[in-house]
């Protein structure tokens, strides 16, 4: 498909606009998409933020996580790299694995990762190690957050082991 | 085995009736629930004999479950494909269950266990996706008689349950409380008074979000729109039930509005466009499916101005579903061309109308 402005390159950006109630897709050169101001995923990827600052020598870089798509589900075999394509965990046990990906993720589609409906019981009496696991897990959790200064995270999870305690 | 939707109350299409509320603008409402077996991989990586193991525990715990006597078990695996969209077009199962999406195809044990309102779809894109389907506008209803399921399915099977993330999905956009509901409703005014965009654009700043007829992927035909939310964690299941409900009372008041400025301001010409619609489902001898469905729009906006008063919205709601193409080729009884199927089409839309008409008359 041909560019709409220059009508010389071929299209790569697909561009649809709302105004007025009518709807109008522009198809333009990266070019061209460029010089109107269009910024798109490709021609942001080309300035990371951290490649820029790794460059300068400041090492911001050093301080975050290697790259680890590799990173594998014990139970299941699935990795980070299966989830990033599928957009589909392979596994319970991978919400365990990829945690801190998921908080992050699940902020971002939900607006929180805290899930505050039912809450399921299993047939195991109340008050058993289960309870106990939890708050193991949730004080971990708390101390986790605190670390990574996940302050809001930190005060919900404070709430709640007050309440489960 | 043998693949008969009559066993099914209403044989699975008692949601079409009309018997529910606001059932002039609202087809029906849709709850489910997703959930997931500890201990096991989600379907994505499942081999055959963990979905075999899935659907043997899913089965045994909806056998027991008093909510679920009257249902049957249909599986998709065993099914021909015709049947199998037949069971889809009736929107019993989903495009996926049924194999019916490109590039995934048919799962060994993919099921579904059903009384036609209330059911269960067995290795989806989640081991359980339980449903509750419901006449008209029916959120609280719908809701509750899951509810009811959902608690005797876990109290028999282990579902996977994280203290901070609630019950554990395949796609982390179902995660939490895994509550997905829907309502399917009909927005002409909206449309001819060109006030859609303003409302669509308005659903995602309030986290709820739009399709078609056919779910996830399904474009909107004859003003057709499903609406439902958005986001599954952070919020109760009342609370994402009340917001959705909240708004979709909204969108009818604001339907209900456009209905009037049109009948103000523009009397005849929607009646006569109401009129053409009716005349043509009456009398044309080939209809495609896309055409038909925008000519059973301005029929039901007919009746719904009370400009047509002796047609039923059942009539309306059936031929909604009737005149796709696996429901024409069940009554050929064979397969059908393009062409053929419109013509089918036409034919069965005529008979239909007529049968209304004259039960109108009588």
């Amino acid at each position: 498909m041909q560019c709409d402005n220059c009508k010389e390159r071929e299209a790569a950006v697909h561009l649809t606009q709302i105004v007025d109630n009518s709807v109008t897709t522009l198809h333009l050169c990266p070019q061209c998409a460029a010089e109107k101001g269009v910024q798109t995923s490709a021609n942001v990827a080309k300035f990371p933020l951290s490649d820029f600052l790794a460059s300068m020598g400041q090492g911001v870089g050093a301080h975050l996580a290697p790259d680890d798509s590799s990173e594998t589900c014990d139970f299941c075999g699935a990795t980070l790299k299966d989830f990033r394509e599928t957009g589909r965990l392979g596994c319970p046990h991978c919400y365990d694995t990829f945690e801190s990906h998921l908080r992050d993720r699940l902020r971002r589609l939900h607006g929180s990762s805290h899930h505050v409906g039912e809450v399921y019981l299993t047939s195991e009496p109340a008050g058993t190690n289960l309870q106990e696991r939890e708050i193991g897990e949730m004080r971990k959790r708390l101390k986790t957050a605190i670390e990574t200064e996940h302050v809001e995270l930190a005060a919900e999870l404070r709430d709640q082991l007050r309440a489960l305690e | 085995m043998s693949f008969d939707l009559s066993l099914l109350r209403d044989s699975g299409i008692s949601w079409l009736d009309a018997s529910g509320p606001e059932s002039g603008i609202v087809l029906s409402t849709r709850v489910r629930l997703a959930r997931n077996l500890q201990g096991l991989p989600f379907t994505i990586r499942t081999r055959e004999d963990d979905r075999a193991a899935i659907l043997e525990q899913v089965l045994g715990a909806g056998n027991a479950s008093k909510h679920l006597e009257q249902a049957t078990l249909y599986r998709l695996d065993e099914l021909e494909p015709a049947d199998r969209q037949l069971m889809h077009e009736r929107h019993l199962v989903s495009k996926e269950l049924a194999g019916l999406e490109g590039d995934r195809g048919l799962k060994t044990s993919a099921a579904v266990l059903t009384n036609g309102e209330l059911g269960v779809m067995i290795n989806e894109e989640d081991h359980l996706r339980l449903q509750c389907l419901r006449s008209g506008f029916a959120l609280a209803d719908a809701y509750n008689e899951l509810e009811r399921l959902d608690i005797d399915l876990g109290a028999a099977l282990p579902f996977a349950f994280h203290p901070e993330f609630g019950y554990l999905t395949s796609c982390p956009t179902n995660a939490g409380t895994g509550l997905r509901a829907s309502v399917l409703i009909h927005l002409p005014g909206l449309v001819l008074t060109k006030e859609i965009a303003k409302v669509l654009q308005g659903l995602s700043q309030v986290g709820l979000t739009f399709r078609g007829l056919y779910g996830e992927g399904s474009e909107v035909v004859g003003n057709f729109f499903q609406l439902s939310n958005q986001t599954t964690l952070g919020k109760s299941e009342d609370e994402l039930l009340d917001h959705l409900g909240k708004i979709v009372r909204q969108v009818i008041a604001y339907e209900t509005q456009a209905r009037e400025v049109l009948r103000r301001d523009a009397a005849m010409v929607i009646a006569d466009k109401v009129w053409r619609a009716y005349g043509l489902l009456r009398y044309a001898r080939s209809l495609s499916f896309e055409e038909t469905m925008n000519l059973l729009s301005g029929v039901r906006l007919g009746v719904g101005l009370n400009l047509i008063t002796d047609l039923s919205v059942y009539t309306l709601n059936k031929l909604l579903v009737f005149t796709q193409p696996a429901h024409l080729e069940l009554f050929e009884g064979k397969a059908l061309t393009a062409q053929d199927l419109s013509i089918s089409r036409a034919s069965y839309v005529r008979r239909e109308l007529e049968a209304d008409a004259a039960r109108g008359s009588q």
